[in-house]
């Protein structure tokens, strides 16, 4: 062979190595190749795969707490959770300083929903204070004008906190976000980040102007809080402001103004708020990302020590995920058992016979799902056909007639209807392929009808069931509808948990926690399918 | 059939019948008798009947109607596996998800014999297929050579006293074909089983078998060992299945001292042997094979009838010459001449004279 002699790459007639000059001439098929299912391929992209996977991300993201409430993210972080005792003080301002804008801008109510999955009442505590968070510091409006008239202007809090290159930029018509100015960020360091949210909240949210309105009461309670802090601020500014910043400082030196704390306004509210477990649940969901909501789903909490199971009397995942299973698997079995009979006198039919039987088996389809579902409710409820005709035929008494429904023997049932075209089309176009002449050569070496069924026929009609049962298990695995109409409480899946998460609880990231479960699960059975049987051994004709 | 009361009967087929859907028959009164060892073929055109046949000995098609015998005991109520008969089939049927060995086992399990007895007899019939280095693979790494041994020795294993092969070669290329028809035949005359072997290919039947039964429409139309077959074709069916063969079409004469005078449809009177023709007056199809006719003058036999002929085509094969002539009126008479060093070579368009002997000339049904 010429080509054995050859060093180096083999070259096409025109030099160049074959193998790039192979992969030019194939290129143009691929992109053909790659045009013709790109349509699906974007359509299942944006419609499936794209949603899945946001949803899932859900499951870890946890941003609201901090996009919420970063102040008070960032000043908790120093409290020690496992002292016993209620947080500092600045971690209390800090809330307030959040919260009067969550309230502002309608957020508290939802980060107070999202802890409250994982500490029940903290809604109600960030819905109370919400509603009353730009009271805190109130007291100290009225004393600040009566020091100064000054303060009445808001000309006056301009003059303190804005960048004078603000200032010199805007108009009436046009405002850009308020910028905060270096003097009042370094001399007044709390009231300026208090002030400055303010300003851009008001701005952003009602189309105010902050020369225009009067700040709420927590920036007073920052101003007072900074003053206290550094009696000498006032000197870094000049004017007006200098003279509106003396008089409150002096007062406050002198011991005349009559003070507040954000802890007292809190407590005040809700006492609650004086609860460690409150903010150590705070604490806890402050990330960005959480494994909440997977412990959550998996029976787990977060107590003192890190993940611990939860009590008894509050596990249900664990139970459901089992059940799901369990469930899903009785109904594989029961397709398996039923299904193999009716493949089987399917593939060995004439084919005229076989089509017309594959009608039969294919006319669930086209009945809606819904309608099968109810028609089983009619026929297994306590006064419905079954249960009637028995009692009519003597064989239950009419006091205690059989319970088939809204359990999980009902679910089994229904769903094994619904399921079993899935089963019996793998099986039959797998037992089509099986040629009937091996029976015969097992029967002609002696094996009796049954023996050259089980060790010649049946064999081979493995891959069949195999594809059947994957299909029916993972179809099981997740299904939704029936299980929510037939199975009462002892017979719902793990899906209809998701689903009360997702449009009833509305908490979604516990939803999409599950529904990473119970693909991880799904997912890991395919792979344990995969190492028993071999995925090769899969056939769906 | 003559040897029909045979007392060393062993497989026997009386008066039966056969239909699938109770309006036609596809087998027709069926009597066959075969005795012990003996490799009989049953050859035909597809749709004859003679698959319908094999299948009801091996018990998957019942009879319409009559009997079959197997060692003097009527097997039409005994299930295929308790008849104790192997088969080969046409696509093997080898168990794809057993290994060599376990293919060959099966049988032998079934019976419940013991693991090492097992293991011999499997040994013994691999190596007797020379396949003993493949008892570990699948069927589908062997092939299509190697498969049908191992069907042949699935067949063998159990040491049935009766083999049924449906087609067992068809799969296989030619030369592999020629060689598995001499192994087939040396196996079943070394261990001495009967067997019934069912083709469509007619050299294969010539040369495998001790009889053949040539079947057309749901009969046997001839049973006879293949020299017979080829050479004394019953009827004209058997005569155009069987070999090459030239027809001429005509009307009997008179039929005188076992020699028919048959007036040929373009007048030319001929002589030939009469097979099935009783009385004057019968239409006729005279059977003459192509070696038969001899046109170089010298070699001509005594008593050779001639005709005249024109030359139409000229083939040159390599061993033989076959030239295509004009016979009284037929353009696709066919004559074969050895390519020896003496013999002529004819051109088309050559006047010639044929001839050949009376008894190689046979009156047939029309």
């Amino acid at each position: 062979m010429s080509d054995t002699t050859h060093t180096g790459p083999v070259l096409a007639a025109d030099g160049t190595p074959l193998k790039r000059s192979l992969a030019r001439a194939l290129r143009m098929q691929k992109i053909r190749a790659l045009m013709l299912i790109a349509p699906l391929l974007l359509f299942v992209l944006l419609t499936f795969i794209l949603p899945i996977a946001d949803m899932l991300f859900r499951s870890v993201e946890n941003k609201i707490v901090s996009d919420t409430l970063p102040e008070t993210v960032v000043a908790v972080q120093d409290w020690d959770a496992d002292s016993g005792v209620t947080p500092p003080a600045p971690v209390f301002e800090a809330l307030a300083y959040d919260l009067v804008v969550a309230a502002e801008r309608k957020e508290h109510t939802r980060v107070g929903s999202r802890l409250n999955y994982e500490n029940p009442g903290i809604s109600s505590l960030f819905r109370k204070a919400g509603r009353r968070a730009d009271d805190i510091g109130k007291v100290y409006i009225k004393q600040f004008e009566k020091l100064d008239p000054a303060w009445k202007e808001p000309a006056t809090f301009v003059s303190i906190f804005a960048d004078p290159a603000w200032v010199s930029s805007r108009s009436d018509d046009a405002e850009p976000l308020f910028e905060v100015s270096e003097t009042a960020a370094a001399a007044l360091p709390k009231a300026s980040t208090a002030y400055t949210r303010w300003a851009r909240t008001i701005q952003q949210e009602d189309n105010d102007s902050p020369t225009k309105e009067d700040p709420w009461a927590p920036v007073y309670l920052a101003l007072h809080n900074d003053l206290a802090a550094n009696p000498q601020a006032p000197s870094a500014f000049g004017g007006d402001a200098q003279a509106a910043l003396q008089a409150v400082s002096t007062a406050i030196a002198a011991g005349e103004v009559e003070t507040t704390t954000a802890y007292d306004a809190f407590v005040k509210i809700d006492e609650d708020w004086a609860d460690p477990e409150v903010w150590r649940t705070l604490k806890t969901y402050s990330g960005a990302y959480t494994n909440g909501y997977f412990l959550n789903a998996a029976d787990f909490q977060k107590g003192a020590d890190g993940a611990e199971l939860r009590p008894e009397s509050e596990r249900i995942y664990g139970t459901l995920f089992l059940r799901t299973l369990l469930m899903s698997l009785a109904i594989t079995v029961s397709c398996i058992v039923l299904g193999y009979p009716v493949a089987w006198i399917l593939a060995n039919l004439p084919s005229r016979t076989a089509n017309l039987l594959m009608i039969l088996v294919l006319l669930p389809f086209w009945t809606s799902l819904l309608v099968r579902t109810s028609a089983w409710k009619v026929m297994l409820q306590q006064q419905g056909v079954i249960n009637d005709t028995l009692v009519w035929l003597g064989l239950v008494a009419d006091d205690a007639r059989l319970v088939m429904i809204n359990n999980q023997f009902g679910t089994i049932v229904a769903m094994t209807h619904i399921l079993l075209p899935f089963m019996i089309l793998p099986m039959y176009s797998v037992m089509q392929t099986i040629n009937p002449s091996y029976l015969r050569a097992a029967k002609s070496l002696g094996a009796t009808n049954w023996t050259a069924f089980w060790r010649v026929y049946f064999p081979q009609s493995v891959p069949g069931i195999g594809a059947g049962s994957i299909l029916v298990f993972i179809l099981a695995i997740g299904y939704y509808i029936t299980p929510e109409l037939v199975g009462g409480t002892k017979g719902v899946f793990i899906s209809n948990r998701i689903a009360f998460h997702i449009s009833q609880s509305l908490n979604w990231g516990l939803a999409a926690a599950l529904g990473s479960i119970l693909l991880v699960v799904v997912l890991a059975l395919y792979w344990a399918y995969d190492k028993i049987v071999g995925i090769d051994n899969v056939k769906l004709g | 059939m003559a040897d029909a009361s045979n007392t060393n009967a062993f497989v026997e087929f009386e008066r039966v019948q056969k239909s699938y859907d109770g309006e036609n028959l596809v087998v027709k009164d069926l009597n066959l008798t075969m005795p012990k060892g003996e490799f009989l073929t049953m050859l035909g055109p597809s749709g004859s009947g003679k698959t319908t046949c094999l299948m009801m000995l091996a018990g998957f098609e019942t009879a319409t109607h009559g009997d079959i015998r197997l060692d003097g005991v009527s097997i039409n109520n005994i299930p295929p596996h308790k008849r104790g008969i192997g088969m080969v089939f046409q696509n093997y049927a080898l168990f794809p998800h057993m290994t060599i060995a376990e293919n060959l086992s099966f049988p032998l399990e079934v019976r419940n014999m013991g693991k090492s007895e097992r293991e011999q007899k499997v040994k013994r019939a691999l190596d007797m297929v020379e396949m003993g280095a493949f008892g570990g693979r699948r069927p589908a790494q062997l092939s299509g050579g190697q498969q049908q041994r191992v069907a042949l020795a699935r067949a063998l294993v159990f040491e049935p006293e009766l083999v049924l092969m449906d087609e067992p070669l068809g799969a296989l290329d030619k030369q592999l074909r020629e060689k598995m028809q001499f192994e087939i035949t040396r196996l079943a005359h070394d261990l001495g089983i009967t067997t019934v072997y069912v083709t469509h290919d007619q050299t294969e039947a010539l040369t495998m078998s001790d009889r053949v039964a040539v079947f057309d429409d749901g009969r046997i139309q001839q049973l006879a060992p293949p020299d017979q077959l080829y050479e004394e074709p019953a009827n004209s069916f058997v005569a155009q299945f069987i070999g090459e063969n030239n027809t001429l079409e005509g009307t009997v004469k008179e039929i005188n001292n076992g020699i028919a005078l048959v007036q040929l449809d373009d007048g030319e009177l001929i002589d030939c042997k009469p097979i099935n023709v009783s009385k004057p007056g019968e239409r006729t199809r005279v059977s003459i094979r192509p070696e038969r006719v001899e046109y170089n003058k010298e070699r001509m036999q005594e008593g050779a009838h001639t005709l005249k002929a024109e030359v139409l085509e000229f083939i040159y094969m390599g061993d033989i010459f076959r030239t295509r002539l004009r016979v009284a009126g037929n353009d696709e008479f066919i004559i074969k001449t050895r390519n020896a060093p003496d013999q002529t070579r004819l051109t088309p368009g050559q006047q010639i004279e044929i001839g050949w002997l009376p008894e190689d000339c046979r009156a047939l049904d029309a």
